[in-house]
């Protein structure tokens, strides 16, 4: 049986996060990865999410926004379709990072955190990616993309404008495949 | 996708099985795969421990503390169920060689993980991946339910009656300070990553009350190499206490930028000119960060050391991550420093007053002095700020945001007085464009 009646997840995410409360010792510890996967699939943490994780892990809905304000990734507005975050840490400025983002900011006529007026791509300027070989580096959602220079930045954003992006769906099969139910 | 480099000096042991397809289970164990962890089945713990101690193996997360001795630490008898806990936060600036152990050779993170717990008697292991790395949580995932299905994870594992062994995946969201141990197990328990007082040590009370031993993911990924080969070979490869070898990230202003797996007490001059091809256009190096953004610079000057941990220490500074920054003549030492303290500033996670606080204010004296409203006291003024973070938070961050900071103010106090009476470089780096500035404001 479902652990929530009225789930606002898709079947497939909801029968996941039923799983995911039930691998762990202590059902609390799936709180980090849902907020995430809960994001991914609704576009933000919208207070909607708050309210059912709080019931799905049996914690109050404070705990859950507490965490959530704490991790860089999570948000409670809504992104663009593809969330381009350049990075513009030592390794990245080195090798251009802060020309690529301001080429960004021309490019698509928003600042850091902004978003596009069609709602296709938001900007952010972010830290250390973990790409500093490949610098300068950008993630678009999940996708890296490395040796970035404006030119090449061009044809990332009319590749994802023109749906032919990488966007490999973030299809996590969560908890993998972890010990069953205690 | 990153590119594999490649270069004659490197002694490859870790990154043995880069770019030969690892990542499939059968070609990992063609490649020994999951031999090492059989064999400690049959040796039993105290076997491992040794083999591990007589390694030389240390920590590579950046505080290269002894492996060996931290798996003896964990108590034999315990009440609790022991852990072991991979990180894989990986977030220092600078540092990018899990991301290429993660997706080329993530077998090896999960053999390791294993042998852990059999060394310190744990059933359960957990492998916390920073939240950007969905595509290689995939990749570990995928990995992870191979290892199930060949029985090789779960019950009664390699068919050894008894023997269990369960693995769980994590991703993170988005933190550095998560990178801190015990914020890691904060986090793992659905928390803030806010770090917990020390002692007790995780090795007594860590993840859930339990024992737990955490280990960088490439600690971890030596141990299935360790074992094959032995404590001692593995030692040989590098210098003394420092053994074996590791993967250094050369970033920055190199020819040849790439995860290269060099032997513990390398040349750092060799590491920059002859590993990573030299310095593009010819122009002349400036300084060395070389363990990542919290390591103290070393100037142009000073890179006839070997990496290894004491070697660094010697030289005033530190192995850290193994991310290696280089910077070339052209760089202004302002714009780098306002730019390692932006960071360390919004990674803050505000517990202590020190930290908090004082990354505040380095970066609100830097932002201003780098933006030419600075004043002569403000040099004085920021080493006062970071000498008085040193040794007075509750974890290492605070430490790490100050360290570098004391680093550049003194090793270029010279330029950051030239700074102040106007002088520039003729490419800045930092460009503020004042697009999008009221929305920013808004978050
Ligand atoms: C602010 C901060 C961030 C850290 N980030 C990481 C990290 O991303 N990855 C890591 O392995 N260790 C990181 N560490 C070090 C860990 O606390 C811990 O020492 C390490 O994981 C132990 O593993 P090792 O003994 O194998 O090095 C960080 C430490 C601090 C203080
Ligand atoms: S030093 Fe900084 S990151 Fe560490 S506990 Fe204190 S405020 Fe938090
Ligand atoms: S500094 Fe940009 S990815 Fe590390």
């Amino acid at each position: 049986m479902a652990a929530v009646a009225n789930s606002i997840f898709t079947p497939a995410t909801a029968a996941r996060f039923d799983k995911l409360a039930t691998i762990y010792p202590l059902k609390r510890s799936a709180l980090v990865p849902m907020l995430l996967y809960a994001q991914d699939e609704v576009g933000y943490v919208s207070d909607e999410v708050v309210a059912e994780l709080a019931v799905r892990l049996d914690l109050l809905e404070l705990d859950v926004r507490g965490v959530l304000s704490y991790y860089s990734m999570l948000r409670t507005v809504p992104a663009g379709k593809y969330n381009v975050q350049v990075c513009t840490n030592i390794s990245c400025m080195l090798r251009g990072g802060f020309e690529l983002l301001d080429h960004c900011k021309h490019k698509l006529g928003i600042g850091h955190k902004g978003v596009t007026a069609d709602g296709l791509f938001s900007l952010e300027e972010v830290e250390c990616i973990g790409a500093c070989c490949w610098a300068p580096a950008v993630q678009v959602n999940y996708d890296f993309h490395e040796n970035l220079t404006p030119a090449k930045m061009d044809a990332v954003l009319a590749d994802y404008a023109a749906g032919k992006g990488k966007n490999e769906p973030p299809s996590p099969s969560i908890g993998s495949a972890a010990p069953e139910a205690k | 996708m990153p590119t594999l480099v490649s270069h004659p000096d490197e002694v490859k042991v870790i990154s043995r099985r880069f770019g030969m397809g690892a990542k499939d289970i059968e070609k990992y164990i063609e490649l020994d795969g999951y031999k090492a962890v059989q064999q400690g089945i049959e040796q039993g713990p105290a076997w491992i421990v040794d083999t591990m101690k007589a390694s030389g193996l240390r920590g590579r997360g950046g505080a290269g503390f002894p492996t060996g001795m931290k798996w003896s630490f964990v108590p034999k008898v315990s009440e609790k169920p022991k852990y072991v806990l991979v990180n894989g936060d990986e977030s220092e600036p600078g540092t990018c060689k899990d991301h290429v152990i993660f997706l080329e050779d993530p077998h090896a993170v999960i053999e390791g993980t294993m042998i852990a717990g059999l060394a310190i008697g744990a059933k359960m292991g957990f492998i916390y991946l920073r939240g950007e790395y969905r595509y290689l949580l995939n990749i570990v995932e995928k990995a992870v339910a191979e290892a199930y299905a060949k029985g090789f994870l779960g019950k009664n594992i390699f068919g050894k009656e008894g023997v269990d062994f369960d693995i769980i995946t994590q991703t993170g969201a988005g933190a550095y300070e998560v990178g801190e141990e015990s914020a890691l197990m904060e986090s793992l328990e659905g928390k803030r990553g806010v770090p917990r007082i020390k002692p007790p040590f995780p090795a007594v009370v860590g993840l859930y009350g339990g024992p737990t031993v955490i280990n960088n993911a490439e600690t971890i990924a030596n141990a299935p190499h360790i074992l094959l080969m032995g404590g001692e070979a593995y030692a040989k490869l590098g210098t003394e206490r420092n053994g074996g070898t590791r993967l250094f990230g050369i970033s920055g202003h190199v020819n040849k930028p790439g995860v290269y797996e060099l032997p513990m007490g390398y040349s750092l001059r060799d590491a920059i000119y002859k590993v990573a091809g030299g310095i593009p256009g010819g122009k002349a190096l400036k300084a060395v960060v070389p363990g990542g953004a919290s390591c103290p610079v070393l100037k142009a000057d000073e890179i006839d050391v070997g990496l290894d941990f004491d070697q660094m220490a010697k030289a005033g500074t530190m192995l850290g991550s193994g991310g290696i920054v280089v910077l070339d003549e052209t760089v202004s030492i302002v714009e780098f420093a306002l730019r390692t303290i932006r960071f360390y500033q919004h990674e803050s996670c505000g517990w202590c007053i020190p930290c908090r606080e004082g990354t505040d204010w380095l970066k609100k004296t830097l932002t201003r002095f780098h933006a030419g409203g600075g004043n002569k006291k403000d040099i004085d003024n920021i080493q006062y700020l970071a000498e008085n973070m040193m040794g007075r938070t509750f974890c290492p961050l605070g430490d790490a945001a100050a360290m570098p900071t004391l680093g550049f103010i003194k090793k270029f106090r010279g330029e950051f007085e030239e700074y102040l009476a106007g002088a520039r470089v003729e490419n800045p780096l930092i460009q503020i464009t004042t697009i999008g500035e009221t929305e920013l404001a808004a978050h």
